[in-house]
């Protein structure tokens, strides 16, 4: 090839790689416009307000599934945070031969296993001995998706702390186990708030592993015990019926939904943001 | 690290190890065998769950296609060809474009651009799956019914692939949605490949007057291979078990159809939309056994697909699935 023809393919090349990238960037844009426009004129006082209202008449909220979304990721948060993050700092501390190596492969394995699939263990494991659908079983299908990403960058985020305020400590003779909850802890807290807050912000929207969990509910939730309502759901049952303005709610729901996914990403960017932690 | 490797042993030979460090330890213990208990409790309930499907159908399960819940008639073969052929689509449309956003993020985009963009393919992967479906039956299904499968019927129906009524929702657009939806992973993944491939190689390449696209194409690419399978594989696992986007778009027909016009059925879709509704102990025994077959599968490929991206340069950090 002549050198000319060579830089006409870089360039050519180039452009292609960037039009990819454009491509990759592209559906999230359009999908964003349509909430934008579908979504917006329909989320209203209401909206946040009042239950869902039954077929053919106009107005309702949605007030129900928002409520039952938050006490869900509480209550999975409740139940997977303390685990992760332990978790994660046993891994990152301990000089123990065979459990570090399994439970990392483990976390891996867990991470990659689709929620679906955590769906039917949740179910099996406490839908099925409980008889009936529950918040706990969701919250608990929650927890499991969550517990994996904590882990590993509770992990990473303990390893980053520089070894040498750990030796500073341990040389004022302060014990290990005070050393790792006042020392190494609060140091890697900013990172491990960031990998809670993605972990939260990944589950936030999950919808497969309700489904036959916490199933969804068209009133207020009667207990942990009970069928609950959630978000992602119920804009799954919208989106699927026939009326319009069922149509329009799941719209509204979906641009109150994404704003609360967003909402968590972006606080979790702040809250490392020029800490020396930093993460990557 | 060596230092703090050898911390335990000073510390034992000056004083007895104190409670609270007894304790901790334990606690900490408890808490990554508690992981290791999930898992294990994972497999061995759902095989047990299974287990009425396994003993009346045996590997027949795999191998009939008839769905039948009222004669209690359960074969996966449609099921399992859905999945398969939808991520396969999937992934046709996003490898191309994740590794070339890939190699425009890592290597030819100028520095200022990179930043922003890597931030909002996060973001792409961070939109919940419930809202790709809504866009997927409102806007995508739609476009695909009056503009797309006309065009390709006129132009390539001669293809069986190409064939039949247009309906909009079917295989064709679940498998454009699980595109838009793994393309994000495969970027990020090989992304984080090409960044790992030593700068050196790069400049051997730009030394001999490579131009920039021949260095990452001889040095850069070459060089970060099997970490580039690892990310579609990481890509294919995502797609596999996808369910909600799929469930919404793809038609839910349990039939092994050849052309992309006609709706499918996936393995993740099935168990979304029957468990709920199985009525018999098998009925739901056989979604079970879905599920432990998903389950499987998807080890298998991710297990794959991490031991091929650290053989390039380290644990995958930035992958927040």
């Amino acid at each position: 090839m002549t050198p000319r023809a060579r830089r006409g393919v870089n360039v050519l090349m180039s452009w292609l790689a960037a039009l990819a990238a454009g491509l990759v960037v592209l559906p999230l844009l359009m999908i964003f416009a349509f909430l934008l426009w579908q979504g917006a004129s329909a989320v209203n006082l209401d909206f946040f307000t009042h239950l869902p209202k039954p077929v053919g008449e106009v107005g309702g909220g949605m007030a129900n599934a928002i409520v039952g979304t938050l006490m869900l990721l509480a209550l999975a948060a409740v139940l997977g945070l303390p685990v992760g993050i332990l978790g994660g700092l046993y891994l990152a501390e301990s000089r123990d031969r065979r459990l570090p190596w399994l439970a990392r492969f483990l976390a891996d394995v867990l991470n990659g296993v689709p929620s679906i699939v955590i769906g039917i263990f949740a179910y099996s494991v406490i839908v099925l001995p409980m008889r009936r659908f529950s918040a706990l079983a969701g919250a608990f299908a929650l927890a499991v998706i969550m517990l994996p990403i904590v882990v590993r960058t509770s992990e990473e985020l303990v390893r980053l702390v520089p070894a040498s305020l750990r030796e500073a400590a341990l040389a004022l003779g302060i014990p290990q186990w005070k050393v790792l909850l006042r020392v190494v802890l609060p140091t890697a807290r900013a990172g491990i708030i960031t990998g809670v807050m993605v972990a939260i912000a990944r589950v936030a929207g999950e919808t497969a592993p309700l489904l036959f969990t916490a199933f969804g509910n068209r009133f207020w939730h009667q207990g942990l015990d009970q069928p609950i309502a959630a978000l992602p759901l119920q804009i799954f049952a919208y989106a699927i019926a026939p009326y319009d303005d069922w149509h329009r709610q799941a719209w509204a729901g979906a641009l109150v939904l994404i704003g609360l996914v967003f909402v968590v990403s972006f606080a979790a960017r702040l809250a490392t943001s020029g800490r020396f932690t930093g993460v990557r | 690290m060596a230092v703090v490797a050898a911390v335990p042993r000073v510390e034992a030979q000056a004083a007895p190890r104190n409670l609270g460090d007894q304790v901790l330890r334990l606690v900490l213990r408890a808490a990554a065998l508690t992981l290791v208990l999930l898992v294990l409790a994972m497999v061995v309930s759902m095989v047990r769950a299974s287990w009425p499907a396994m003993r009346a159908f045996g590997w027949r399960f795999l191998a009939t296609s008839t769905w039948d819940p009222v004669a209690e008639q359960f074969g996966a073969i449609p099921f399992v060809y859905g999945t398969l052929l939808s991520s396969l689509l999937a992934l046709l449309i996003a490898v191309p474009l994740g590794i070339g956003a890939a190699i425009y993020l890592a290597e030819l985009a100028p520095a200022w651009i990179r930043p922003p963009i890597a931030f909002l393919v996060e973001l792409v992967a961070a939109v919940p799956s419930v809202i790709y479906g809504l866009w997927g039956i409102f806007v995508l299904a739609p476009l695909l019914r009056v503009w797309v499968q006309p065009a390709l019927g006129k132009t390539l129906g001669f293809l069986p692939l190409f064939q039949g009524p247009p309906y909009g929702v079917g295989m064709l657009a679940a498998g454009i949605i699980l595109a838009i939806m793994v393309v994000p992973y495969i970027t990020a993944v090989s992304r984080e490949v090409l960044l790992a491939v030593p700068t050196s190689q790069r400049e051997a390449a730009l030394a001999l007057g490579a131009t920039r696209w021949e260095t990452t194409r001889i040095a850069v690419l070459r060089y970060g291979r099997s970490g580039l399978v690892g990310a579609i594989l990481l890509g294919l696992g995502r797609a596999l078990g996808e369910t909600m986007a799929v469930t919404m778009v793809i038609g839910n027909r349990p039939e092994v159809a050849v052309s992309l016009f006609a709706p499918g059925y996936t393995m993740a879709s099935v168990v979304a939309n029957e468990f709920a509704e199985a009525t018999s102990d098998l009925y739901l025994a056989a979604l079970i056994e879905i599920g432990l077959l998903l389950f499987v599968v998807t080890v298998i490929v991710n297990a794959l697909a991490r031991l091929l991206v650290w053989s390039v340069g380290g644990p995958v950090k930035a992958v927040r699935e």
